[in-house]
């Protein structure tokens, strides 16, 4: 139902790129660092000025208030901020928070932020994305500080959600086992451009 | 009242020549920015004696307005020189400024018009004074608030961002930051009013004092200056912070650091 559609989007040093994502589609990004891909989903999720459009289901970015817009085009990233004292602070007041899908007990809500482990972290920062129940995930190597259970615990989560919601995934990742694992379609980024582009386009 | 001399000054000026000597030690520059900064005293405050001395013997609404635009506009200056990261492209000046005429100009006004009830209320005695008593802290306030909006703004872009990412809105995800911000911009002036009389004796209230005022007069005039700065400090400090924190973003409520430039040290 929530395609992903983005047409000559661009910034300095980098695009113009087009690319497409189904309903319920994950596609992976990958690319030597600084060949645009951090660029590539920030533009998507409107965080930094860029030529091009981007739309949602046929509706461009621009109709949408930004704020809206982030909520349903949401953006992780590997590095996960927190700004208050306790995890429960970081959901909205109404956010229905179910913390038994990324296996943490509830009182975990309770905890202080700087006692979590970089595991629960990413877990919770998924789940915190997750609340808003948002159309498109731009998943930026989400998993790039996780070890190999945690990794594991993510890749289902996002696959989960996917599968469930028909929501269209960007996956950046470095790791060619876990693009197998999660997509068949690939694209790979050189200074800025598409240079190569595997699997089906939906 | 005892009217000082040349002497008694040059007396004055020989022990800031001592504290030089002794900081030279410590660091060279220092020793230098104590002389430069003793030497414009000197000057500024020689210049603004001849030029009140004038005012007050040509009263005229528009040499007094003249005067006022000037300070405000080295009042605006000393604000955005003081700003290690600063809003490009004149921004820094132009809110800065305009949070201070806003404040200082209304509050001075107020003051003249309504409490004062001098004949012309531009007199120039005490318009200019009162004024510069207003705009030397508001610029304190200012200068310090949003040099803490755009350092925090700064540091703390990722967790502003990743709250933009959350879908919050440019208000939400700055607002802590902009409170922040504005507690920095009030703390001397309420700190000085809180040790006004017990810990410090107010510099306006101590000259009146020495040059004749009967004290409780000179007291009355403080507590009324002390009043005015705090709800002119407040009132540019909020006006410069709201403004400044709105051009942090763009239309798109982006965070917009490309806005900001670092000082040359």
């Amino acid at each position: 139902m929530a395609e992903l559609r983005v047409e000559a989007l661009g910034g300095e040093g980098w695009g113009p790129l087009d690319l497409a994502i189904g309903a319920g589609e994950c596609l992976c990004l990958s690319g030597p660092s600084g060949s645009g891909k951090t660029r590539l989903l920030r533009a998507i999720a409107d965080l930094d000025p860029h030529s091009g459009m981007v739309y949602l289901d046929g509706t461009p970015a621009a109709s949408f208030k930004a704020p809206l817009w982030r909520r349903q085009v949401a953006l992780l990233p590997s590095d996960s901020r927190w700004w208050a004292a306790t995890v429960l602070e970081h959901f909205d007041q109404d956010a229905d928070i179910q913390l038994a899908t990324i296996g943490l007990p509830d009182e975990a809500l309770h905890w202080a932020v700087e006692r979590l482990s970089s595991g629960e972290r990413q877990r919770l920062a998924l789940l915190r994305v997750l609340a808003h129940q948002p159309k498109v995930l731009l998943l930026d190597e989400p998993t790039a500080n996780l070890d190999a259970r945690n990794t594991e615990r993510i890749e289902t989560l996002v696959a989960d959600y996917r599968h469930s919601q028909r929501a269209a995934v960007l996956w950046v990742s470095h790791d060619e086992a876990q693009m197998k694992r999660v997509s068949d379609r690939h694209l790979q980024l050189e200074q800025g451009r598409i240079c190569r582009a595997t699997g089906a386009a939906a | 009242m005892i009217h000082l001399t040349a002497f008694d000054l040059a007396l004055a000026a020989i022990l800031v020549l001592v504290l030089a000597v002794l900081s030279a030690r410590v660091q060279r520059s220092l020793a230098n920015q104590i002389l430069i900064a003793a030497a414009r005293t000197t000057v500024q405050l020689l210049l603004v004696g001849l030029v009140l001395k004038a005012l007050f013997a040509n009263v005229n609404i528009a040499w007094v307005g003249l005067m006022a635009l000037f300070m405000l506009l080295v009042a605006g200056y000393e604000v955005t020189a003081r700003q290690s990261r600063r809003l490009r492209g004149g921004w820094a000046f132009g809110v800065g400024s305009l949070s201070m005429f806003l404040s200082s100009f209304a509050v001075t006004l107020f003051a003249l018009v309504v409490i004062i009830g001098n004949q012309p209320w531009y007199a120039p005695q005490y318009a200019i004074p009162l004024l510069g008593m207003l705009l030397g802290n508001t610029m304190n306030g200012v200068s310090i608030a949003m040099d803490r909006l755009t350092q925090l703004a700064w540091n703390q872009r990722a967790e502003i961002e990743a709250r933009l990412m959350l879908g919050h809105t440019a208000r939400e995800a700055v607002r802590d930051y902009k409170r922040d911000a504005v507690r920095a911009g009030l703390i001397p002036i309420i700190n000085a009013m809180a040790a006004a009389g017990v810990v410090s004796l107010p510099g306006m209230m101590t000259g009146q004092i020495l040059a004749g005022a009967a004290p409780v007069e000179a007291v009355k005039y403080q507590i009324l200056i002390m009043f005015l700065i705090a709800v002119g400090t407040g009132l540019g400090t909020m006006a410069a912070v709201a403004t400044a924190s709105r051009r942090l973003f763009d239309e798109r409520q982006r965070l917009r650091l490309d806005r900001l430039k670092a000082a040359a040290v």
